[in-house]
């Protein structure tokens, strides 16, 4: 676990550095609050709900799950692209094997519009 | 034990100074950088060339109004800054700015300046702790009740995670052509031959353009989108929770440049520069910090150039471009290797 000693380290000035300044501005900071003060940043009208009660694209959504499925295929290719001059061409066969399946999934998605934004 | 303590503390103040004196810096050479570009003066008066202007406005951030709007989720919103500007400081530490160059501390090798020297996952720290940025941004954009906000916040999620994708790909190209996961390695494996840059062209370009799309910078700062969402994600944010988010952009600038350089263009090598001790030290710092701020001053030159993509074609370009040229790169690269090509 010594390696990850300078981590954690670090870890605590990142920690508080944000704290510290935040803390700081908090301590000197002014101004009365009222209550047209602290309405949302908008155009002057009452807001009548709450913003996240507001719809949004599906798009996003869709966008997240497709994320997941290609970000896990790259970390599955980071141990291979480590181990790749161990492994020869079995290594590289075997990538071209898994390429080739998510390609086809990819094409899917293409022809399925899930890629298309509106 | 205790002098690697030493060694790595004077690492890390190091580096924290690096990364804090970029930030002010770097606001400075963009407001002139921009008044340069577009005809006018620019700060000018505070100091000479204005060089003050960042100190004088973080002071005037500090004694600003810290402002909790009606109906905001008080606990996420304090979080989301906290959370943008510690996981931009936390990226940096396994990326090497400098060679130790044979230098030793108390008898202790300093080897390469890197604050996390002996972490062996190097690139996979990088690539996890840098996409757990995306928290921050979401997280301001939901919490601060404002509809501005929510879709700079949706927009910025969406983006971000589409141009992880390409950038773990391209970065994959390089990892595959040095077989290992630590960056000061990658430096290594470039010097002698040509940067990574040369061969594999195609994965620097893929890098740099999602370089842009990470750092929500135009063109690709659609989270922020000025002329249509204000500010986008921070429009409720006020004094230092506002710096914070600037704060930490402008950090995620400095990181990616310093990745990009070590991971395409040798970090802080130079072809045909071996020097030895203190003085190779200093001039190694001194070339990661210049070629660094090349690419810093290309974030600035691209911003105030070039306009802003609309959305659907940012998504086309990251799931329709980068992400088959990255697909392309790597597939080449592969190849390339198991051909048994010493240049790639």
């Amino acid at each position: 676990m010594t390696e990850y000693i300078p981590v954690f380290l670090f870890t605590v000035v990142a920690l508080l550095f944000p704290v510290v300044t935040v803390g700081i501005a908090w301590l000197i900071r002014a101004g009365k609050h009222d209550p047209v003060k602290l309405e949302p940043y908008e155009c002057g009208i009452e807001a009548t709900t709450f913003a996240h009660d507001n719809r949004f694209s599906i798009r996003y959504y869709l966008i997240a799950v497709l994320f997941v499925v290609f970000d896990v295929e790259t970390v599955f290719l980071y141990p291979w692209a480590v181990a790749y001059r161990k492994l020869a061409l079995f290594g590289l066969v075997e990538m071209f094997i898994f390429l080739a399946i998510l390609i086809v999934g990819y094409i899917y998605a293409w022809k399925r519009k899930a890629l298309q934004w509106a | 034990m205790g002098a690697e303590l030493i060694v790595i503390a004077g690492k890390l103040i190091v580096l924290a100074t690096l990364l804090l004196t970029a930030v002010p810096v770097m606001v400075w050479v963009e407001r002139r950088g921009a008044a340069f570009i577009q005809d006018r003066l620019g700060p000018n008066r505070v100091g000479p060339w204005g060089i003050i202007q960042p100190i004088a406005d973080s002071v005037k951030l500090l004694f600003k109004e810290d402002l909790t709007p009606a109906g905001v989720n008080r606990w996420l919103y304090f979080l989301a800054p906290m959370i943008s500007v510690f996981i931009a400081m936390l990226t940096f530490i396994v990326v090497p700015f400098g060679d130790g160059c044979g230098v030793t501390i108390l008898g202790q090798p300093l080897g390469s300046l890197m604050v996390a020297s002996e972490l062996e996952v190097g690139v996979l720290y990088l690539l996890a702790i840098s996409s757990l940025g995306v928290y921050g941004i979401v997280l301001a954009g939901w919490s601060s009740n404002n509809k501005y906000s929510l879709l700079g916040g949706l927009r910025a999620s969406a983006q971000l995670i589409s141009y992880e994708l390409s950038m773990a790909l391209a970065v994959l190209g390089v990892i595959l052509a040095t077989g290992s996961l630590r960056l000061d390695e990658v430096v290594a494996a470039q010097s002698g031959k040509l940067w990574n840059a040369v061969p594999q062209f195609l994965g620097f370009v893929v890098f740099v353009v999602a370089a842009f799309a990470e750092t929500n910078r135009l063109p690709f700062d659609l989270a922020e989108a000025e002329t249509e969402l204000v500010a986008g994600y921070h429009v409720e944010y006020s004094s230092m929770k506002f710096a914070a988010f600037m704060m930490s952009e402008y950090m995620n600038m400095v990181t990616v440049s310093a990745l990009l350089v070590t991971l395409f263009l040798g970090g802080s090598t130079l072809p045909g520069v071996h020097l030895e001790g203190w003085l190779g030290l200093v001039v190694s710092l001194a070339v990661f910090l210049g070629k660094v701020a090349f690419f810093m001053w290309l974030f600035v030159w691209v911003r105030w150039s070039l306009p802003r993509f609309r959305y659907d074609q940012l998504m086309r370009l990251g799931w329709k471009g980068l992400l088959p040229l990255a697909t392309v790169n790597l597939v080449l690269v592969a190849v390339g290797v198991a051909r048994g090509w010493t240049w790639i």
